[in-house]
């Protein structure tokens, strides 16, 4: 008999400025060492799906932090934080990028840890995840971008003294192997827009996979939408856990 | 997608929420995922009282067709309700009528 089990509880750590965020993590119970991801939110906040994928990550063996970026809007059920923050134009890159970072150490720094830790992001999260890997690249050895839009972006406008460059302008710094799921039917980003992610990604020579489903469109892994599609989600699991038994291996 | 575009509107009266009735000052509108409806987008509106710190909301997601009903149904309240009662500028007035 194999025994299963796994810790899992809030956290807090010193994000960007000193500035105490709390996070929710979870690992294994046993005696390590173990790889580390840090799992960014989407804008809608620090919900329970969120959670969900910081224990699935325990689950499979992987220590996992989920910081709640909008920790400095203060106390409050989470989707009444995330209404602040958006109603606020959400948090600056900068920012994001650092508290990413104060989380890889705190995973890194944990005396389970296998040294190595890497970041994966959904939606909003997916860019977040780009702009820490590529701004961060000593904090991540691997970059998970789940359908993260505005990576390129296409509008001007949409550039802004919080989001002030878009992502896809940081990729040179990039060190971490990617890996980026995307639905075909998704509009941001649209399959146009990961043609031309995967042009740079080339041209720079980095080291990428990039699946891409059919019959999906934007976050085909969150089981309570409509827009659910379980085959796809189901390989996207399998390629996101064999992409980090080979990028986090100690 | 998870977008940042947010509306906001300045309106006056009321809001039933958690803690009871309260003053609302702001409504902020958006399109993006909800956080409770069983839909991939919703158009969400919070309504709060930004004179007062803004901490307490009410929430609203809803379809976007349901949300264009809602419009129309605003609208026309509205345009009817105003032939009965008088304008909103006639508001101080409404008393005197009912």
């Amino acid at each position: 008999m194999r025994y299963e089990g796994q810790i899992a509880e809030t956290v807090a750590y010193r994000g960007d400025g000193g500035d105490l965020i709390e996070a929710y993590a979870a690992r294994p119970l046993g005696a390590g060492p173990f790889p580390g991801m840090v799992i960014i939110h989407h804008m809608p906040g620090w919900d329970d799906w969120t959670k969900e994928v910081v224990r699935k990550f325990a689950h499979n063996g992987i220590a996992a932090i989920g910081p709640h970026l909008f920790s400095r809007y203060g106390a409050g059920s989470p989707d009444d934080i995330a209404a602040r923050a958006r109603a606020d134009g959400g948090v600056p890159d900068d920012q994001v990028v650092a508290d990413a970072a104060a989380a890889a150490a705190w995973l890194r720094n944990h005396p389970l840890a296998n040294g190595k830790v890497g970041v994966i992001g959904f939606c909003s999260g997916g860019r977040h995840a780009w702009l820490a890997a590529c701004r961060a690249p000593d904090a991540f050895d691997a970059l998970v971008d789940c359908w993260g839009g505005n990576v390129i972006v296409d509008d001007p406008a949409h550039l802004n003294p919080k989001r002030p460059v878009a992502p896809i302008d940081y990729t040179e710094s990039l060190r971490a192997p990617l890996l980026g799921l995307f639905g075909n039917e998704d509009r941001n980003p649209s399959p146009d827009q990961v043609n031309r992610t995967e042009a740079v990604l080339k041209q720079l020579g980095k080291s990428y996979e990039f699946h891409r489903y059919d019959n999906a469109g934007h976050g085909f892994f969150a089981v309570t939408r409509p827009n659910y599609r379980v085959e796809a989600a189901n390989d996207g699991w399998q390629k996101v856990f064999a992409f980090l038994a080979r990028t986090l291996s100690a | 997608m998870c977008s940042y575009i947010v509306e906001t509107a300045k309106v006056t009266g009321s809001a039933k929420g958690a803690e009871g009735w309260m003053r609302v000052d702001t409504a902020t509108v958006y399109y993006d995922h909800p956080f409770h409806a069983p839909l991939d987008h919703a158009l969400g509106i919070d309504l709060t009282c930004e004179a007062d710190g803004g901490r307490e909301r009410v929430a609203l997601e809803l379809s976007a067709e349901s949300a264009r009903a809602l419009v129309d149904a605003i609208l026309a309240a509205l345009a009817s309700g105003e032939v009965e009662h008088g304008h909103a500028h006639e508001q101080g007035h409404q008393h005197e009528r009912a």
